[in-house]
């Protein structure tokens, strides 16, 4: 059965779909990110969907899913890359993933994950600021 | 009752065409006298001989139902009638005169030819109708054309009203004007969430200031399009709203504690600059 790949980068797991998601695929993915962020540790996740087309109500419950089981890992999840398309189909299923972190491509979900990860190690001057306070304050209760 | 089976009216015009086609044309320049600039004498009988003569070959092919199929060129005569007429500054009143006026005609014609009281009666009754048909079509197909403007203006003021613009590297403004409703949302955010994508802009500012209402459906709007760019990783900021919009949200119950909003657009631009790792400054003045 074909598997998403999860690359393990430092102290960050790397996630990027390439194929349309369906159920099955959304559900291994599911159990192999725990699994795997369980085993490493990891603390934080990046889901690259830039090349995800096309997403449905499963699909979309499964990401919020995936991104509210790593948080209870104890691992930040960042969502990189999605389309307009995708993006107004999920607002219009009323999805909004919230406490989800968002970014535009991979380099600043890193920056973002970077800068939630290791505050005090040698992060450039320019820190990232956090995109939206919304999700900070929904971040920090968990 | 089929009228094909009865009327003589294919017969009558194709033995009376020349007298009918005169009698019309007269007509028509009398009815039209205070048009007569509009177009001329010439151009007047070429149509009607052409529109009679059309009308003849469809009347004499296949009964008097205009929607059929051996009616199609002169439904199409009169489409292209119309259209130029319209063009030339014609009321659709007077396109449909065009036709209306051919009654008389037809019916000196029948009383000249004479026939029994029951014959003549129902030979008039056929071609009213028939006429009558004829000449309500010109005022759909003027109608038609008439809406067909009005969708074409539509669209082109959504395109128009929607610009996506760029304030500096990593910032777009979306200056919203006109009621905003839910095809102009939903091009909207298609316009906004493409430039996010195509630009790599961080933060995106929504100025409403020509936004005359905001009520609850529109505020629904801008918290979906708002929570889409956010998907994407962009940030909004809402900004121009007047003091009237305020309270009007507030009195409306709408909820925007999650949204950044900004009262005027340069206050929006300088928290957009900031968000992206920005400042301004004063020039330093050189001696």
């Amino acid at each position: 059965m074909e598997r998403i790949p999860i690359l393990k980068m430092g102290d960050l797991l790397l996630v990027s779909i390439q194929v349309d998601m369906h159920d099955q695929l959304a559900l291994a993915l599911q159990d192999d990110l725990t699994d795997k962020i369980a085993k490493t540790g990891a603390h934080g996740v990046l889901i690259d969907i830039s090349a995800v087309e096309m997403v449905d109500s499963f699909i979309g419950r499964m990401i919020a899913n995936i991104a509210g089981m790593a948080r209870i890992l104890d691992a930040r999840t960042v969502l990189v890359g999605m389309q307009p398309a995708v993006a107004i189909t999920l607002v219009e299923l009323g999805l909004t993933l919230p406490g989800v972190r968002t970014a535009l491509d991979v380099e600043r979900g890193m920056a973002l994950l970077r800068g939630v990860g290791r505050r005090a190690s040698n992060v450039v001057e320019v820190e990232p600021v956090p995109l939206e306070t919304s999700d900070v304050d929904a971040g920090e209760q968990e | 009752m089929t009228p094909a089976s009865t009327t003589r009216l294919p017969e009558l015009l194709a033995r009376h065409e020349g007298p009918i086609l005169e009698r019309w044309v007269e007509e028509q320049l009398a009815t039209i006298g205070t048009k007569r600039g509009l177009m001329s004498d010439a151009e007047l009988r070429e149509q009607s001989r052409e529109f009679l003569a059309l009308v003849r070959q469809a009347a004499h092919s296949g009964g008097l139902e205009i929607e059929a199929a051996p009616w199609t060129a002169v439904r199409d005569f009169l489409g292209r009638i119309s259209a130029s007429r319209a063009v030339q500054g014609f009321s659709p009143a007077e396109t449909a005169m065009f036709v209306f006026s051919l009654k008389q005609p037809i019916f000196e014609q029948l009383r000249r030819d004479g026939g029994s009281g029951e014959g003549v009666f129902d030979e008039v009754w056929h071609t009213n109708v028939l006429i009558d048909r004829l000449g309500l079509y010109t005022t759909e197909v003027y109608q038609k054309g008439r809406e067909h403007v009005i969708l074409r203006q539509q669209e082109e003021m959504l395109e128009l009203s929607t610009p996506v613009v760029k304030l500096w590297d990593g910032v777009l403004a979306l200056p919203m004007i006109g009621t905003l409703d839910s095809a102009r949302t939903q091009i909207v955010m298609e316009a906004l969430l493409q430039r996010i994508v195509e630009t790599g802009a961080s933060v995106a500012i929504i100025d409403i200031t020509g936004v005359p209402t905001v009520d609850t459906l529109v505020a629904q709007h801008l918290l979906k399009t708002i929570t889409a760019a956010r998907l994407m990783g962009a940030d909004c900021i809402i900004s121009g709203i007047r003091p009237q919009i305020a309270s009007t949200i507030v009195h409306l119950g709408v909820d925007l504690s999650d949204v950044i909003t900004k009262a005027s657009l340069a206050d929006a631009f300088a928290l957009a600059l900031e968000r992206v790792g920005l400042a301004v400054g004063r020039a330093v003045q050189r001696r």
